[in-house]
């Protein structure tokens, strides 16, 4: 756990990405299996548990110390799981305060271990005989718990026993690898390394790629010791061909006026970007699936589909809910995500389709060094000749040249369509994000003028500032008055600069205060931003806006001048 | 005399209480009457007693100075030697009697030379702890208790919250850092009197014996430190540097750290030392890339060790944390009372 809980302390602390990468590399290539592979699935978020630990510590607390040390502790650090980790021990001494002469003295041994002396006097009491664990020593009726340890006792032990083991392991623990231990726990780490940069350190140290890693990636568990083997070269590269098994994604760069400027349209060819999600088709011998850009499996959710794909193949496309050959909204997509099953009337009212764009493997053969040029021409070769059911190709779109294309893209408001994909058309398959292979150029966002209503305070490094803002547009009320309606809320958009100029206005601004929230004077306006607008039975205004966000704030806008509620709804797609 | 001679020649007081006819806090902080001294007091005053040599405690001007002999070399060299009156120094388990009251100093274990005035006047004894540590240091000697009817302490770090790490430990985790970042400069922020030498010395305890690179700031302590005996091996200045002193360990101010200056330096690893550091909010703040729980103050489990240890049945604190504190003494079926005094800065040392 020391190890582990050191590389949680040093990359949280480190904002470098080659000093984070040099940090794994090193504890990946000096840590045992079946340790740093728990490691490393807690760094992918790939631990099969997490736990709300919330209402376990503070009733642990609550019994082990004073509730007023607690409480100014918890006030100054800011953060239970951290305050725990840091008082643990004194909590643990003095859990009867008034008794402390008998009990033994704050930390015993460990004060030897310090290399503090012990004090030359006559009622110096003996050597302590409680037991307190120092460096490589074996104390406390054990040596302290390993990572791998406290993974296989908590797939054994239920929610209930969990408070129980958990004061052992804490007691087990310094105050690093206490903190480490909660963290693990939680299932959030927040130590700023993302998935692919976890995968990248592994990779690296042995000299791979993160896409060779990544390529294998789906076809293994946690603790991964199969990994380790074949990196370190003692093994066979895990086996994924045949395997239902995701394969990671190329992805684009959003596409600035300098890059379209640059831009070359002979060597690249335009198609719509759909306004669904990017899943990837696999379909084997043994079955298919459906994956989330991310890898997870969602084919579960959508039999309607995957019951029909009887091909070897390896597919990417945007779901879609199409109904009459016409592509839906966002909206009623997500209707069926985010669930395990489905119902025969989802899939009746809300039928999923593929549009499909790219091949990845098919029948066998790894498309992914080709051009895309020629993977579409296998792709619809393929297609034509199996036509799996509930899929269709995505269309190039014909452009003479990028005046014209510019003009497609002004005039492109269908609301299933976010914009235009460009691809260069000798592009290869390439895993990750490459410069200069696809851009995304998506649609200039809709905006509309809007009054603050209310400010909400955030959570974490926000807690102690309104930056939630719920915003709204005039509409009659009758009798020649006028009132506002919530159209949206958004907490993003502007800069630390700006919020905390807002945080100060809504402190200055309050006409009532409800717990976390404050209404404000209606004298602010936002230009607020967003990809799209649809109806909406849950939300008073009866609209809701797609992704919506703070586009400027109008401190010289008058809040009379600002929107109305027809504009937005006169925005609302066929 | 020994600590344990006078600790069992020491013989108790029953009437305990009452210590504000002859010592209280004042608005130059703590004064003695029938003795007529200041301790550490925020501004002038005609006696003082200085605990120890940081800024915060010992201050120009005073008509008399009553230190240990290092405390007033730190003090001469720092304000000037002209910046009191007099100097007397007392050394370490000397007694000197003030107009009735006896006066004695001891090590207080904070840096070389800090001291906790023992001061008894008409049978009760009275300790101000000044700043003080029970960890070991090799640059200053090791606090000893001296039992007493009324503690004065400090509360720097008086939350359950802190709790130092061992300076051998923090050092390990500087030297495997430097191991791991070979290619980089480590820098260090550390106060320039105290910390930054037993920063020094627990680097040579470690076996260390590269140079030791230093901000211009911080030679004329470590001078002084080497002159009064204590051995901090080569150290050289990061201006006579002829590269970026990739792998090499460099001591700064802590005011150092962000500034222009540390851009000479091969992409440097920040660190800072402090019991501040316990604490990952504050340790962000600093924008430190590794923080060293070290401290030259008690931690919280120090603090109410040494408050039970002294025996003292009523406890004064100066200043820090005191909420925490006091509520801990009251528990502890003690006189508990925050002075809150004046003068004294929250950053640990200077």
């Amino acid at each position: 756990m020391k190890a582990f809980a050191d590389l949680l302390d040093r990359l949280s602390y480190s904002p470098s990405r080659n000093a984070k990468l040099r940090l794994m590399a090193d504890y990946f290539r000096n840590t045992p299996d079946p340790d740093r592979g728990w490691a490393l699935a807690a760094l992918t978020d790939g631990l099969p548990f997490s736990f709300p630990l919330r209402r376990t510590l503070t009733g642990m607390m609550a019994r082990r110390m004073d509730p007023e040390l607690y409480r100014l502790s918890r006030d100054y650090v800011g953060d239970t799981a951290e305050t725990i980790a840091l008082v643990w021990d004194s909590a643990t001494e003095a859990r009867s305060p008034l008794k402390m002469r008998a009990s033994p003295p704050p930390r015993g041994e460990g004060r030897g271990v310090r290399g503090t002396p012990a004090l030359d006097l006559p009622e110096s009491p003996p050597p302590y005989p409680s037991p307190t664990r120092g460096e490589g020593t074996d104390a406390g009726g054990g040596a302290p718990p390993c990572l791998s340890d406290i993974i296989a006792e908590l797939a054994l032990v239920g929610r209930d026993d969990l408070g129980i083991r958990l004061e052992t392991w804490l007691d087990g623990l310094d105050a690093t690898e206490r903190w480490a231990l909660l963290k693990l726990l939680t299932g959030a780490l927040r130590v700023g390394v993302s998935a692919r940069l976890a995968k990248t350190a592994v990779a690296e140290m042995a000299g791979f790629t993160v896409g060779d890693v990544e390529e294998v990636w789906h076809a293994l568990t946690p603790p991964y010791a199969p990994l380790f083997a074949w990196l370190e070269g003692r093994g066979p590269r895990p086996e994924v061909a045949n395997a239902l098994v995701f394969r990671p994604l190329m992805l684009s760069h959003a596409l600035e006026e300098a890059d379209w400027d640059a831009l070359d349209l002979d060597q690249f060819w335009a198609e719509w970007k759909w306004d669904g999600i990017r899943v990837q088709v696999v379909g084997t011998r043994e079955g298919a699936s459906l994956y989330s850009r991310t890898g997870d499996s969602i084919g579960g959710a959508f039999p309607d589909l995957v019951d029909g794909f009887h091909f070897d193949a390896v597919l990417d496309g945007e779901l879609l809910v199409v109904r009459d050959g016409r592509v839906a909204s966002f909206n009623d997509l997500q209707q069926r995500l985010n669930r395990k099953g489905v119902s025969k009337r989802q899939m009746e009212q809300f039928p999923a389709h593929v549009r499909l764009y790219d091949a990845l493997l098919i029948e066998g053969e790894d498309l992914r060094q080709l051009p895309i040029s020629e993977r579409r021409a296998r792709l619809e070769a393929w297609h034509g000749r199996v036509r799996p059911p509930h899929t269709d190709l995505s269309p190039i779109i014909e452009a003479a040249d990028k005046n014209e294309l510019r003009a497609i893209w002004t005039e492109a408001r269908e609301t299933a369509v976010e914009g235009i994909m460009l691809k260069r058309r000798d592009s290869p398959y390439v895993v990750g994000r490459p410069k200069g292979l696809w851009w995304k150029w998506k649609r200039a966002p809709l905006t509309l003028d809007c009054v603050l209503m209310y400010a909400q305070r955030g959570s974490g490094k926000r807690s102690s500032y309104y930056s939630d803002y719920t915003f709204g547009a005039w509409r009659d009320a009758g009798g020649g008055k006028r009132e506002l309606v919530p159209v949206g809320k958004a907490y993003f958009g502007f800069t630390d600069a700006e919020l905390l100029e807002i945080d100060r206005w809504v402190r200055n601004n309050t006409v009532e205060s409800f717990g976390p929230v404050r209404a404000v004077t209606p004298r602010l306006v936002f230009e607020v931003a967003f990809d799209a607008v649809a109806k909406s039975t849950r939300h008073k205004s009866g609209v809701a806006m797609r992704f919506p966000r703070i586009h400027r704030i109008r401190w010289d806008k008058p809040a009379d001048e600002a929107d109305r509620l027809e504009t937005l709804l006169a925005l609302i797609g066929p | 005399m020994t600590a344990k001679a006078r600790v069992t020649t020491y013989v108790r007081m029953v009437s305990a209480g009452l210590f504000e006819d002859w010592i209280k806090p004042g608005s130059a902080g703590l004064f003695c009457e029938p003795g007529g001294f200041h301790v550490d007091p925020a501004r002038r005053v005609g006696r003082a007693i200085i605990t120890h040599g940081h800024s915060d405690h010992a201050r120009a001007g005073h008509g008399a100075v009553l230190a240990t002999p290092e405390t007033i070399a730190i003090m001469k060299a720092r304000l000037g030697p002209e910046s009191a009156g007099s100097f007397q120094a007392l050394r370490y388990g000397e007694s000197l009697d003030i107009g009735g009251v006896t006066v004695k100093l001891v090590p207080a274990g904070h840096i070389l030379g800090s001291a906790q005035a023992v001061i008894e006047h008409r049978g009760q004894r009275a300790v101000v702890s000044g700043d003080y540590k029970r960890q070991t240091d090799p640059t200053a000697a090791p606090f000893e208790l001296v039992r007493c009817d009324l503690f004065i302490t400090e509360a720097t770090f008086g939350l359950p919250v802190f709790r130092h790490e061992s300076g051998e430990r923090e050092i390990g985790r500087l030297l495997k850092s430097v191991h791991t970042f070979a290619d980089r400069t480590h820098l260090v922020g550390a106060y320039g009197l105290g910390k930054t030498q037993r920063l020094i010395a627990l680097l040579r305890k470690a076996a260390y014996d590269r140079p030791i690179w230093l901000h211009g700031a911080l030679q004329s302590m470590c001078d002084l430190y080497t002159e009064l005996g204590v051995d901090l091996g080569p150290l050289r200045l990061v201006t006579d540097a002829t590269d970026k002193l990739p792998g090499e360990i460099v001591l700064c101010p802590p005011s150092a750290l962000k500034d222009r200056w540390s851009r000479r330096l091969a992409d440097p690893v920040t660190a800072f030392a402090s019991g501040w550091m316990r604490v990952r909010a504050r340790a962000r703040q600093r924008g430190v890339e590794l923080p060293l729980v070290v401290s030259d103050h008690c931690d919280w489990p120090e603090l109410v060790e040494t408050i039970r240890e002294t025996e003292a049945q009523e406890v004064w604190v100066t200043h820090g944390r005191e909420d925490a504190l006091v509520h801990q003494i009251a528990l502890m079926g003690k006189r508990g009372r925050a002075l809150a005094l004046v003068g004294f800065e929250e950053e640990e040392g200077e």
